[in-house]
């Protein structure tokens, strides 16, 4: 995938070690680089009926299908327009009884590898973010400027990500409903 | 590595044997006089006991020698077969399978149960065994087996090839203990090769046992019924005949010492008639073995493998499958003949491969039915309800995966219909219908899918309780008028439940909308019928398979949707006249439509000029499904949509194309009756204004 091993062993604090930076609009933000498994080009994507705007559909990735999700979008920020540098960024995660499970998020530019020290990461602010406190994880310090670090576990909560799009299913039932 | 195999066999081959055991009882709850099933049961409990040894289960060797001892005196008619002794048979083979069980998951038993259980069922067992002198060998003996037990000279040669066949000798030793005692025990060495010339896996072992039991010649023969044919076996009686004995010392060899000095040790042979029979005569060469194979054992015709290499290999056919879809895909675009004539030819083999590797995974229905009538028989009776269960269409075949998810809720609605669908005797006679109730489980194959019916002859489904019960929970509203379809809809709602009052069988509020969610799960249908005072008959839709199907691929605008060919009927072209009309003559039918663009509110491109219905068929609903053009034939491997896509209706799945993009699988079924729903709605709705 391109991306180094993180140098530092497991033993570290578990906020210690590399992080992937990413552009949304105009904020940065970043995810641990293990549940990182790999960045694709945006593409080939197939849209699934009935679903909210957050959910912008399925992708092959070598034989599974999986689901990609408009991380802007799910912030409650405009849904991302999409650009040369648009990327999916495919998180790997253990989703408790579902087993493991790879989401695509869709991002408008992968920037960096960070590497961030337990000490440089703050508790998130009370508000400001402008985003559920829950999604984060904390607030790392890189080059003097602040990164929201992700909490992915929360994020891309699978069983959030359901109820969102059964909403979804409900609303464009209501709307033909209400059309017809 | 051998044994663990060996063990898996046994348990799996047990649970089967239990099941089959069950099933011959409830027969013989029937008719006491079934010869063929008291046999059969018999032949069961032998089996395990048998092979129980051989794995080294000794709890379960010893009870099930004492069933079989029973069993053996119903079988030749010295005890008559009565529904207590039924009843009392079908506990012991409960407590067989739990003891089985018990070995494969050492912490999930309750021992001090499980015990106590034993110990009264033996004793049970006792009380019904005649001349029952035979004690119970479970509670180890505490007189010693004494005289009168018959002395046996056992010699055993075990083939080179036992340790190959994964078999252990000294599993039949430790058996063999088990049915008496083993007074003394020789190996003897005159096989051994040299140490150069040894190969380890070669079994050299010779034993010459002296033993004392009263199990017979028979008894210990089938000690070492599993070894047959690869082992020399001969069994002969203390004091036997003067030239038997001569016979198994000439076949001894360079054993002759040994196998002479445990003769005369064990008491076989006084040291002089030892002595007049050495030198030996010359005896004719006839080694005996032990006993004739086992008779007829059907299960050799099969092989038992790991559900999970099954998996891999249909895993792998569908991924062969997707990348032949798209080599021919290629293939086309080449224009080469003989290049299109090789690969299509390449397609029709995949597909065979195909159909094999799926059809290896194909089960009966019938085995899932199986553990109905126990089940009927044991609520009926914890009911207070005589209810008979009638089962039809057994032979049906289905995904092993599909079967093994299906049974909790087939359980379900059986339960559901004994506790609520059929009425007590009392009310049964009110009503003029005889008083014992039937229940029918029955499966058939219906275009591509399996159908499973539950049916009670019950007094049917209350639709003014429904309705009411339905206003009371809030999941209507009071005052609304709802078709007779819609309200027996309604019991599949969470946490409806009608019964008045909570039993310990159903109506614990975890009802039939967890039956439904399951069904649809497995990508199939629930639907109700129900006629007041005649019945209610539940009815399961599923598909046969779970991972591949024959796909029929549309397009609505960009986006490609692959409909299950077995639910397309037909296709044809959308006239252009219909305007706003939402129905389609046919043949003389009524056509009702569904755009599909609309339906999935897809919204990309605009919808071509020429337009094509796909007509298809949901259970006994034909819909014609607006599409924009006509793709074709294409084989589809089933790829989960996962969990984010749970709650999504009309779609079932996904599958990858040739070219790689993937495309959503239709839910015909789903979407006819999302549209009969919207239907109804609206018609509701402007009634209401």
């Amino acid at each position: 995938m391109g991306i180094p091993e993180p140098a530092s062993g497991a033993a570290q604090p578990a906020e210690h070690g590399q992080y992937l930076k990413f552009q949304l609009g105009e904020e940065t933000f970043a995810v641990g680089i293990l549940n990182v498994k790999e960045i694709i080009e945006y593409g080939n994507l197939t849209p699934v009926p009935m679903m909210p705007e957050c959910i912008r559909g399925v992708i092959n990735l070598r034989g599974a299908v999986v689901p990609v999700i408009d991380l802007a979008c799910r912030f409650g920020r405009r849904g991302a327009a999409i650009t040369r540098r648009t990327c999916i960024v495919i998180i790997e995660m253990e989703h408790g009884e579902a087993g493991r499970q790879d989401i695509g998020v869709v991002v408008d530019a992968v920037s960096a590898v960070v590497e961030i020290r337990a000490g440089e990461i703050e508790p998130p602010p009370a508000f400001g973010t402008h985003l559920r406190i829950d999604f984060i994880r904390g607030m790392g310090k890189v080059d003097g400027h602040f990164v929201i670090i992700l909490d992915v576990a929360k994020v891309l909560s699978l069983e959030d990500l359901a109820l969102l799009a059964q909403a979804g299913a409900a609303g464009t039932s209501a709307v033909d409903a209400a059309a017809a | 590595m051998y044994m663990e195999r060996v063990l898996q066999t046994f348990i799996a081959e047990s649970r089967d044997l239990l099941a089959d055991t069950e099933s011959a009882l409830l027969r013989l709850e029937k008719d006491p006089g079934d010869h063929e099933s008291i046999a059969a049961v018999f032949r069961a409990v032998h089996t395990i006991k048998g092979s129980g040894g051989l794995v080294d289960f000794n709890d379960v060797v010893a009870f099930a020698h004492v069933v079989e001892t029973l069993l053996d005196h119903a079988r030749s008619g010295r005890l008559a077969v009565n529904a207590g002794l039924v009843a009392l048979l079908l506990e012991c083979a409960d407590h067989l399978g739990r003891l089985i069980e018990r070995h494969v998951d050492p912490g999930g038993a309750d021992d001090a149960l499980l015990e106590s259980n034993g110990k009264r069922l033996l004793v049970e067992l006792a009380r019904h065994t005649p001349g029952a002198s035979q004690t119970p060998i479970v509670a180890p003996d505490p007189e010693p087996a004494g005289p009168r037990l018959a002395g046996w000279h056992i010699s055993v040669r075990f083939g080179a090839d036992v340790f190959r066949r994964g078999l252990e000798p000294a599993s039949f030793v430790r058996h063999l203990a088990t049915l008496g005692e083993i007074r003394q025990l020789v190996t003897t060495f005159e096989g051994m090769p040299a140490a150069a010339d040894m190969n380890p896996e070669s079994c050299h072992l010779r034993l010459e046992i002296d033993f004392h039991g009263d199990i017979g010649r028979a008894g210990i023969e089938e000690v070492f019924d599993f070894l047959c044919g690869d082992c020399r076996l001969a069994v002969l009686p203390h004091h036997a005949q003067f030239e038997d004995y001569g016979r198994l010392l000439a076949e001894a060899g360079a054993g002759r010492d040994a196998l002479a000095r445990t003769l005369v040790a064990g008491g076989a042979l006084g040291a002089e008639e030892l002595a007049r029979l050495l030198p030996p005569p010359v005896a004719a060469e006839e080694p005996r073995r032990a006993g004739p194979p086992p008779a007829a054992d059907k299960r050799a015709a099969y092989v038992r493998v790991e559900a999970s290499r099954l998996e891999e290999l249909i895993d792998q056919v569908g991924e062969m499958v997707i990348a032949t879809a798209s080599a021919t895909l290629r293939a086309r675009r080449q224009n080469d003949g003989a290049l299109n004539e090789a690969m299509s030819l390449l397609q029709r083999m995949v597909e065979q491969v195909r159909d094999s590797a799926l059809n290896l995974r194909m089960v009966q229905i019938g085995e899932t039915f199986r553990r109905f009538p126990r089940v009927v028989h044991d609520v009926g009776r914890e009911l207070g309800k005589d209810i008979s269960l009638q089962i039809s269409g057994e032979e049906a075949e289905l995904d092993k995966t599909v079967v093994e998810k299906v049974a909790d809720p087939l359980m379900h609605l059986v339960r559901n219909a004994m506790d609520h669908g059929i009425e007590p005797a009392a009310e049964r006679t009110a009503a003029g219908k005889p008083a014992a109730g039937t229940l029918r489980l029955d499966a058939y194959h219906e275009s591509g899918s399996i159908v499973i019916e539950v049916t009670d002859d019950g007094a049917g489904l209350r639709r003014d309780k429904i309705l009411r019960k339905a206003v009371e929970r809030g999941l209507v509203e009071a005052g609304r008028t709802l078709g007779d379809a819609e309200v027996l809809e309604l019991i599949f709602q969470a946490g409806f439940s009608t019964a008045d009052k909570v039993s310990n069988l159903s109506g614990r509020g975890v009802g039939l909308d967890v039956v439904r969610r399951n069904i649809e799960a497995l990508r199939g249908t629930i639907e109700v019928d129900s006629r007041p005072g005649q019945g209610t008959t539940f009815r399961i839709r599923l598909p046969l398979t779970l991972a591949i199907i024959d796909g029929f691929l549309v397009a609505v605008g960009n986006s490609s949707f692959v409909m299950p060919l077995d639910m397309v009927v037909e296709c044809l072209e959308l006239p252009e006249q219909t305007g706003g009309l939402r129905y389609l003559e046919r043949r003389g039918e009524v056509l009702p439509l569904i755009d599909l663009r609309e339906a999935l509110a897809v919204q990309d491109g605009t919808p071509s000029r020429r337009r094509n219905v796909v007509v298809v068929h949901a259970g006994s609903i034909r819909a014609g499904l607006v599409v924009d053009r006509l793709l074709g034939e294409f084989q589809t491997v089933i790829k989960p949509l996962g969990q984010v896509f749970r709650y999504l209706r009309g779609i079932s799945g996904s599958t990858i194309l040739g070219s790689g993009e993937v495309a959503l699988i239709l839910d015909a079924p789903a979407l006819v009756q999302q549209a009969v729903r919207r239907e109804a709605r609206h018609t509701n709705e402007s009634e209401s204004l």
